[in-house]
C-alpha cells in the first residue's frame, strides 16, 4: 500500500484537488496566488528532477519529477491565464496540446535507440521554433495596436503620450526581449534541423570559402539590425522580418560546416540556446517558471557542451569552426602506407577468445548500426560460462554522443558494472589477452597520441595495443567517422575479421559453441 | 537608462544569476554515461516555452487569423518538445534500471 503515497502521487493529487476546486468554485482573489504556487512547484520539479538525473540510480525518477513539474506549470497557465485574466481560444489551445501530445508520444516511442541523437535535435528545433513564433506574434500584436490608431497625427499624439508616461521606454525593452527570443529561437530551430539532417545522413558537410567571415558578418548584421530597430535608429516593421530571415540563414550556415562526429556538441549547444530563448519568454511575460526553466537549461546545457568537448579533448572554438572536417582530407592521404594487414577467420578468433582468461570488448557505432548489441551480449554470456572474464571498454564518445553506447548496451541487458570507463580500463589492457573491437575506429586510433598532424591528435583513446591480441571486426578497410586511416590495423598484434558486425558476432558465437 | 533597467528588474537578475550557478553545479559532476539522457532531459525542460505559446494564443482576438494560426502551430511545437522530450528521456533511462526478476538474463 505504501507505494501509493509517493511524491509523484501526492503532487498530482494536490494538482487535481487545488486546480479542480478552483474551476468548480472560481475565486478571483485566489487565482494569482495559486498560479504562483504552481509555478513555484514547477520550478522546484525542474531543479530537483535535473539533480536526480545526474545519478544512474535516480535518473529515471528525476525525469518523471521534472515532467510533473512541467504539468504543474502548464496547468497553471491554462487554468489561471495571465495576470488573472482568463485565456481566450481555449478549445484551440487544448486541441493543439492534444495533437502535440499524441504526435510527440508516437515519435518518441517509435524512434530507434540508434537514432536517439537526431530525435533530441528534432525536438530541440521545435522548442526553438516555438520561441521564434512567440516573438513573431508579440511583434505582430505590438505593431497592430499602434497601427489601429487612425491618422498620422493620432499616431504622433500616442507616441508623445507614451514618451511622457515612460511607456515608450518599456516598449523598447519589450521589443529588445522579443528580438532576443526571436533570434535565438530561429538560430536554434534552423541549426537543429540541419543537425538532424546530418545525423540522418541526408545533409553532407559543406563549407563555403571564408565561411567564418560570412558567419561573423551575418551574426553582426542580425545583432546590429535588431539593436538599431529596437533603439529607434531604423524605422519600419519590415526590419523585423529581415532580421528573422538573416537569423535563419545564420543558423543554417552555423551548423553546415561542422563535422558529423561533432554534432552532439552542437546539439547540446543549440539545446542551451533554446533554453535562453525560453528564458526571454519568461522575462517578457513576467513568468518565473519559464525564466527559471530556461536559464537552468541554458546554463546546464552550456556546461554539458564544455564537458563533452573536454571528453574529446577539443576546444569549443575548434568544434565550431569545423576543424576536423577540413584537415582530415589532407591527413588521410599521407598515412596509408603503414604495411599489410592480417585477415582472420571466425574460427581463429573463436579459439583465441575461448582459451583467453580475459577479453575486453570495445563497442563502437558500427555495433549499434548493425543492431549487434544483443548478439554481443549473448557472446559475453557464452564466454563467461567458459570461465573467461569479459568487460566492455566504453570510450566517452563511443556511439554518437557521450553515454550513447551505455544506453544501447543497457538496452540489450548488459550488466551496468560490466561497462568500464576509459580511465579505469586503460591500465587493464596490459593484462588482457584479447581485445575485440566491434565497429569502433577513431577511439582506438594511436595517431591521436603519436601523430601531431592528425586531426584527432590529443583525443584520449583506448590503449588497446597494450593487449596481447587485438581483433577488429569491421565491414571493410574504409576510414572511420573522422575520415582518417588507423595505424592500429597494421600492427602485428592486430587481426581483422571483415563483415557486418552482427553476422561476424553470430559466427563467433556458433564457433565458440562448437569448439 | 541601464541603471533604471537593472533597478526595475533586480529580482529577475538575482534569479538569473542564481539559476546559472544551480545549472552549473547540477551538471559539473555527472558521469559521462548520463550525458545523453541529461541533454535530452534538459531539452524537455526548455519546452516550458510552451507556456509562452499558450499565453500568446490565449490573448489573440478570434478574428486575428495570423496570430491564431501561428499560435496554434506554436502550441503544437511546444507540446511536441515537452512530451517528446520527456518520453524519449524516459525510454533511455528505462534501460538503466537495475535488473530484477523482469530482466531477460
Amino acid at each position: 500500500m505504501r507505494k501509493y503515497f509517493t511524491l509523484e502521487n501526492l503532487a498530482l493529487g494536490l494538482l487535481i484537488g487545488v486546480g479542480g476546486g478552483y474551476m468548480l468554485n472560481p475565486d478571483e482573489t485566489k487565482a494569482l496566488p495559486i498560479q504562483e504556487l504552481f509555478y513555484l512547484l514547477g520550478s522546484i520539479g525542474f531543479v530537483v528532477g535535473l539533480k536526480m538525473m545526474g545519478k544512474p540510480d535516480t535518473a529515471r525518477r528525476g525525469n518523471q519529477i521534472a515532467a510533473i513539474g512541467m504539468i504543474f506549470a502548464v496547468v497553471a497557465a491554462l487554468v489561471f491565464g495571465k495576470d488573472g485574466e482568463d485565456l481566450h481560444n481555449v478549445p484551440l489551445i487544448l486541441g493543439a496540446i492534444a495533437l502535440g501530445t499524441i504526435v510527440g508520444t508516437m515519435m518518441a516511442k517509435k524512434v530507434q535507440m540508434t537514432a536517439m541523437p537526431q530525435m533530441v535535435s528534432l525536438f530541440n528545433g521545435m522548442g526553438g521554433a516555438c520561441a521564434a513564433l512567440i516573438g513573431l506574434m508579440e511583434f505582430h500584436e505590438m505593431t497592430a495596436a499602434f497601427a489601429s490608431v487612425d491618422s498620422e497625427v493620432g499616431q504622433a499624439l500616442v507616441a508623445a503620450a507614451m514618451a511622457l508616461t515612460g511607456a515608450a521606454a518599456e516598449m523598447q525593452t519589450q521589443l529588445g526581449i522579443i528580438y532576443a527570443g526571436l533570434i535565438i529561437g530561429t538560430v536554434s530551430f534552423a541549426g537543429s534541423m540541419i543537425a538532424y539532417g546530418k545525423l540522418e545522413g541526408k545533409i553532407k558537410d559543406l563549407a563555403l570559402p571564408g565561411q567564418q567571415y560570412i558567419n561573423l558578418g551575418l551574426l553582426a548584421s542580425v545583432v546590429g539590425l535588431a539593436a538599431g530597430h529596437t533603439l529607434g535608429y531604423l524605422d519600419g516593421t519590415f526590419w523585423f522580418y529581415i532580421v528573422l530571415v538573416i537569423a535563419a540563414v545564420y543558423g543554417i550556415l552555423f551548423v553546415l560546416p561542422i563535422g558529423g562526429a561533432d554534432m552532439p556538441v552542437v546539439i547540446s549547444l543549440l539545446n542551451s540556446f533554446t533554453g535562453v530563448a525560453a528564458a526571454c519568454g519568461g522575462f517578457l511575460y513576467d513568468n518565473n517558471v519559464m525564466l527559471m526553466g530556461g536559464v537552468l537549461v541554458g546554463s546546464a546545457g552550456t556546461i554539458l557542451t564544455v564537458v563533452m568537448c573536454n571528453a574529446m579533448n577539443r576546444s569549443l572554438t575548434n568544434v565550431l569552426l569545423g576543424k576536423v572536417g577540413g584537415a582530415s582530407a589532407a591527413a588521410s592521404a599521407g598515412n596509408s602506407a603503414g604495411g599489410s594487414i592480417r585477415e582472420l577467420q571466425a574460427t581463429d578468433v573463436a579459439i583465441m577468445m575461448k582459451y583467453a582468461s580475459k577479453v575486453v570488448i570495445v563497442p563502437g557505432y558500427g555495433l549499434a548500426v548493425a543492431q549487434a548489441q544483443h548478439v554481443c551480449h549473448e557472446m559475453e554470456l557464452l564466454l563467461e560460462s567458459e570461465g573467461v572474464e569479459v568487460k566492455y571498454a566504453i570510450h566517452p564518445v563511443a556511439g554518437r554522443m557521450p553515454g550513447h553506447m551505455n544506453v544501447l548496451l543497457a538496452e540489450s541487458s548488459v550488466e551496468y558494472d560490466k561497462l568500464v570507463e576509459m580511465e579505469d580500463i586503460n591500465p587493464e589492457f596490459a593484462t588482457t589477452d584479447v581485445v575485440l573491437v566491434v565497429g569502433a575506429n577513431d577511439v582506438v586510433n594511436p595517431a591521436a597520441k603519436t601523430d601531431p598532424s592528425s586531426p584527432i591528435y590529443g583525443m584520449p583513446i583506448l590503449d588497446v595495443e597494450n593487449a596481447k591480441q587485438v581483433v577488429v571486426l569491421k565491414r571493410s578497410m574504409k576510414a572511420g567517422y573522422a575520415g582518417i586511416d588507423n595505424d592500429l590495423f597494421y600492427n602485428t598484434k592486430c587481426g581483422m575479421l571483415f563483415g557486418d558486425a552482427k553476422d561476424s558476432l553470430q559466427k563467433l558465437v556458433s564457433e565458440v559453441k562448437s569448439l | 537608462m541601464i541603471l533604471d533597467f537593472i533597478y526595475e528588474n533586480i529580482e529577475f537578475i538575482y534569479l538569473i544569476f542564481l539559476m546559472i550557478i544551480v545549472g552549473i553545479e547540477l551538471i559539473s559532476h555527472v558521469p559521462s554515461v548520463l550525458h545523453t539522457p541529461l541533454m535530452s532531459g534538459a531539452n524537455a525542460i526548455h519546452g516550458v516555452v510552451l507556456i509562452g505559446a499558450i499565453l500568446v494564443l490565449g490573448k489573440a482576438h478570434s478574428d486575428d487569423y495570423f496570430s491564431l494560426v501561428l499560435g496554434f502551430v506554436g502550441v503544437v511545437l511546444g507540446t511536441l518538445n515537452v512530451v517528446g522530450g520527456f518520453v524519449v528521456t524516459d525510454r533511455m533511462l528505462e534501460m538503466f534500471k537495475k535488473k530484477d526478476k523482469g530482466g531477460k538474463a
